[in-house]
């Protein structure tokens, strides 16, 4: 009886998931990788400003989904170890490498863990690429979306997304996608957090809420 | 990390459950009938922080329940980490108690090996791996504040080792409330004054609005100049003053026998052991 006196609210115990919408597409030159800010425990809200664009590396990044206590460790013991190999190497790593230490921690704790990261980056011998390592497994592909929002927006990417776009299309592109996952699924939201890796350098933007494209439901 | 010089060793992998098959055994009770274990103290609580111009202000209700009892009217949610970075936890009393102290002595060792001081940052990292390890067992809700040679950064950690940094925060199962408010006159680089009222009434709506939170308001102000623990900084109105005293006289319970039993023992074994002490450079 005591417990109806001032139930704890679940969110107190519940996992804080990022529950997201994630996306990562490559174009000639480089890759932009774009997430949305809403992190939720339960039905509340816990964050809704979080970059959810973790930096594996200086021209590598990953998006982070599922649970954000594991996916943001994942992502600091990638971090560490690809900046180890670097040093032994003496060289910037390569993207694959990189996806590969995710998918390695992935597939190793697949029964413990419950995150999906995408790494999408640049590097001298395959230009840009973008790989998904869900539940352990690595594929190469031209585009990835990942989180609880990219159901929505599957039909949208697969008719939109089209050979050799610029880079300012497939920013547009990536922009397009957020927002219409983030006005679908109710675990995605805020604003829009998009970064453009090639061999210049990285770019971050922020896209704020107001500066969404609007779609039909206005 | 470099300087791994952690009081309590905490590297072994996974959990550590030394304590659970005595406490197994105690509970199933020798012959005096079960021993029940004490109840966990949930602090019940609204805690919140701000990032102002010049520091951070961190602040916290002082209302610690056990169940439907208030046990403590006046406890204190905000741990002191470092000089210059503090903690106010949330969650089960026991669990933020002791994981804050733990960050303390380490964050103290660190310091006293590196000669330098320590980072929020760096706090924050010990606390999630720790969490994070746990997986949860540990219900630890902290928002981590400081003043750091890199600036004011106020950070979150969850109970499962996930973190945020944001600019104002609250936590504890008053948070909702505070969280409108801090919503709603949050600004950028407030001064001092307004940074106080904000924090103080996000934690006054989490007290008036939640069952679990309640009494005094603390605060505690850093800045790159120092600390101010203002405690309380805000007096609940409702102050019971007690109406008698409650201490016996002596003599009040009549002694009817007393027996003294001496203790025999014998000497077995001496040794001595010279010390060193000769001073050494």
């Amino acid at each position: 009886m005591s417990e109806e006196l001032f139930p704890e609210p679940g969110w107190l115990s519940e996992e804080v998931k990022t529950g997201t919408t994630i996306i990562a597409v490559t174009f000639d030159g480089g890759v932009v990788i774009g997430s949305d800010s809403r992190v939720s425990a339960g039905e509340s809200v816990v964050n809704r400003v979080m970059n959810k664009l973790s930096p594996l590396h200086d021209k590598i990044y990953c998006a982070l989904s599922g649970s954000a206590a594991d996916a943001q460790t994942i992502a600091e013991i990638v971090n560490y170890q690809l900046d180890v190999h670097s040093i032994e190497v003496e060289d910037d790593p390569l993207v694959c490498s990189a996806a590969t230490l995710v998918k390695n921690i992935s597939y190793k704790y697949k029964e413990e863990l419950s995150a999906h990261l995408i790494v999408a980056g640049w590097d001298k011998k395959g230009g840009g690429q973008v790989y998904a390592t869900l539940s352990g497994l690595l594929t190469k592909q031209p585009f990835a979306i990942g989180g609880s929002g990219s159901f929505y927006i599957n039909g949208f990417v697969d008719a939109e997304y089209k050979k050799n776009m610029t880079k300012r299309e497939c920013q547009e592109f990536v922009v397009n996608a957020l927002t219409l996952a983030m006005g679908r699924d109710g675990s995605s939201g805020g604003v829009a957090y998009v970064v453009t890796i090639d061999k210049d350098g990285t770019e971050e933007k922020c896209v704020l809420g107001n500066e969404l494209p609007k779609f039909f439901d206005e | 990390m470099a300087l791994t010089s952690h009081v309590l060793e905490p590297s072994l992998c996974g959990f550590n459950f030394e304590n659970a098959t005595r406490n197994i055994v105690l509970e199933n009770g020798a012959e005096e009938g079960k021993i029940k274990p004490p109840k966990a103290l949930k602090t019940g609580t609204t805690i919140a922080g701000v990032v102002f111009k010049d520091g951070v202000v961190l602040g916290a209700d002082t209302r610690a329940t056990s169940d439907e009892v208030v046990a403590d009217k006046m406890c204190a949610k905000i741990h002191y980490i470092a000089p210059n970075i503090y903690c106010c936890g949330a969650g089960t009393a026991a669990d933020t108690e002791k994981t804050t102290d733990m960050l303390s002595s380490n964050l103290t060792i660190f310091s006293m090996n590196s000669g330098r001081n320590p980072r929020v940052v760096m706090a924050v990292n010990i606390i999630q791996d720790m969490l994070f390890r746990y997986r949860g067992m540990i219900g630890a809700n902290l928002i981590l504040g400081g003043v750091d040679c890199t600036g004011s950064h106020l950070y979150t950690v969850g109970p499962y080792g996930s973190m945020d940094k944001v600019p104002y925060l609250a936590m504890g199962s008053g948070n909702l409330a505070a969280m409108g408010i801090l919503e709603d006159r949050f600004k950028v680089n407030m001064d001092l004054e307004q940074a106080k009222a904000l924090v103080s009434d996000a934690i006054q709506a989490g007290i008036m609005c939640d069952l679990g939170s309640g009494n005094n308001i603390d605060l505690c102000v850093i800045t790159k100049e120092g600390v101010d623990y203002i405690r309380p900084h805000k007096e609940s109105p409702y102050n019971y003053k007690r109406q008698a005293k409650y201490k016996y006289k002596s003599g009040t319970t009549p002694i009817l026998t007393k027996t003294v039993n001496k203790l025999e023992l014998d000497l077995v074994h001496e040794t001595v052991q010279m010390m060193e002490t000769a001073a050494s450079s």
